[in-house]
């Protein structure tokens, strides 16, 4: 099953309240996915040369602040970061790839969630409303987020198996349904230098999406590639710098609606985590089309 | 206002619950109208109904609201999810907004009126039931239907009416296409004055010679090599 959700705010007012009017969808969509939960969430954005590095150990007292002190030693700048629960978000003036190569190298537990100057992934096991609380989800600004409630079918419950997906700088993936060929495009996907953490199907659409970004395609091009080479059953939510699209399979088994006001863009698995939203009685609501890619941008900067 | 109105406010009362008083009611109850306030798209509300009362949906109901429905009436004065009035037996469940994937799938009889759009698979393996749609239909709709008639005064989506059995299609506007086994079929004077009857119950004064009529080809019915393409 598993349930999506993603809100994007048109009227900056409304931003600080990102936070508290998400938790509320999220928790909505616990019936749909009750073993695990995670969200891209979209806040202050750093500056050009800057990076958001989102990391994740499964120790929840694991120093970081001794972690911090070898990224000074490698980088020669001590990085800025905020601990939240498992999970710690670290500012970096230092290209992706040599992050990455150092992390793996030194501290190979600790997970990569999300790169970016503006995303923080974060995502655990558990129930919606636990994952909620565990990550103060409710105090959280920001212009938009994506997020999912996992009921798991094709693998492991666990944090890594978790959505939504990072598929790039900035990019993340929350994908409701399963993939019937994502064994081979994994293969397929490996020998063109992508790496998989999982055996999870939606890591895969992930993936794919990643590759695709990394030859030159634009989000949209991606997309409309995915409907030709993915095979299964989707509706997939996926998160953007400033902002959100949304792309349902040809036969569009798995359900999704939409909502849209003068302050905000939403979007859910079903309309009852739409309804705690304000405005809602009023908002232009509909469903989007099978196999049609729909966006929602803002311009920054 | 009647004043023999019930009131039950989902914001205070379980559905569970709702559906329970819903179910003892007897044929002689005097609590023949009632108003369910804050349905917030709460699943499976006003379900199994088998005495003939009103029950009015102040809002926008969640998926099976009004299924399996039997002499009831039902009114959503919003949108449905999934699977509104599926499996209904009898009765009259009224959408005033639009209603999500599989409305009234597989349902045996009774009316179900949609004023806005359904979207995918609208009367799928329907069973008797008539449903009259006053927009569009997505696509697979009337997907191996059996009996009974879909009406769409708008427009219908891909595979109109595949792998149909006996029910009747009558579209409006355009058919983005049909299904295997499907073909227009010519608007005899028997269908027209069944099509009148019917859009009058249902609230229109649309003329029948503006719809055209669809139905199966029969060619599907038994296995036959030369089709195996098709299935």
């Amino acid at each position: 099953m598993c349930g999506i959700v993603g809100l994007f705010i048109k009227r900056k007012s409304l931003e600080p309240r990102l936070g508290e009017l998400f938790a509320a969808m999220l928790d909505c969509m616990a019936s749909r996915g009750p073993d695990s939960a995670g969200f891209a969430i979209y806040g202050a954005t750093v500056p050009p040369g800057q990076l958001k590095l989102t990391l994740q150990h499964p120790d929840e007292n694991y120093s970081w602040g001794e972690l911090a002190k070898t990224f000074e030693r490698q980088f020669k700048a001590k990085p800025p970061f905020t601990v939240n629960s498992t999970h710690a978000v670290f500012v970096l003036s230092a290209k992706e790839e040599a992050l990455r190569h150092f992390l793996r190298q030194e501290h190979p537990v600790v997970r990569i969630m999300s790169v970016g100057r503006s995303m923080e992934i974060m995502k655990e096991v558990g129930s919606p409303a636990s994952v909620l609380d565990r990550f103060k989800v409710r105090q959280m600004g920001g212009s938009h987020a994506i997020g999912h409630t996992r009921m798991a079918t094709e693998s492991a419950v666990t944090t890594a198996g978790s959505h939504p997906f990072s598929t790039g700088q900035d990019l993340c993936l929350a994908h409701n349904g399963s993939l019937s060929n994502h064994n081979r495009l994994r293969e397929n996907l490996k020998r063109e230098g992508m790496e998989f953490q999982t055996d999870n199907d939606s890591e895969v659409a992930a993936g794919y999406l990643a590759w695709r970004m990394k030859k030159g395609h634009s989000l949209s091009q991606a997309l409309e590639h995915a409907l030709k080479d993915l095979d299964g059953f989707y509706t997939f939510a996926i998160g953007t710098r400033d902002g959100f699209a949304v792309l349902r399979d040809r036969v569009a088994c798995k359900p999704a609606v939409m909502a849209e006001t003068r302050d905000y863009v939403a979007m859910a698995s079903e309309f009852r985590s739409l309804s705690s939203l304000p405005g809602i009685a009023k908002a232009k609501l509909w469903e989007p089309e099978p196999a049609a890619v729909y966006s929602w941008s803002v311009q920054t900067e | 206002m009647s004043k023999k109105l019930t009131t039950v406010d989902l914001a205070r009362t379980s559905v569970r619950e709702l559906n329970q008083a819903l179910h003892h009611l007897s044929a002689r109850t005097k609590q023949k109208h009632w108003q369910i306030l804050e349905p917030r798209g709460r699943h499976a509300i006003a379900c199994g109904l088998n005495v003939p009362v009103l029950v009015e949906i102040a809002g926008h109901a969640g998926y099976y609201c009004a299924g399996m429905n039997q002499l009831a009436t039902v009114i959503i004065h919003g949108n449905t999810g999934v699977g509104v009035a599926e499996n209904m037996m009898s009765g009259r469940v009224h959408v005033k907004g639009n209603a999500s994937q599989s409305a009234g799938a597989t349902g045996h009889g009774g009316l179900l009126v949609i004023d806005g759009d359904a979207s995918a698979r609208c009367g799928i393996s329907m069973k008797g039931i008539d449903i009259v749609v006053k927009g569009s239909v997505g696509h697979m709709s009337a997907f191996m239907a059996q009996t009974g008639n879909l009406v769409v005064c708008g427009e219908a989506g891909e595979a109109l009416g595949d792998s149909i059995y006996e029910a009747r299609i009558f579209v409006r506007g355009k058919v983005k296409d049909l299904g295997s086994d499907c073909v227009e079929k010519e608007m005899r004077d028997e269908h027209r004055m069944f099509l009148t009857k019917l859009l009058e119950v249902a609230g229109l004064k649309l003329k029948p010679d503006e719809f055209r009529r669809y139905g199966s080809a029969r060619q599907l019915y038994n296995f036959h090599l030369d089709h195996a393409g098709k299935y």
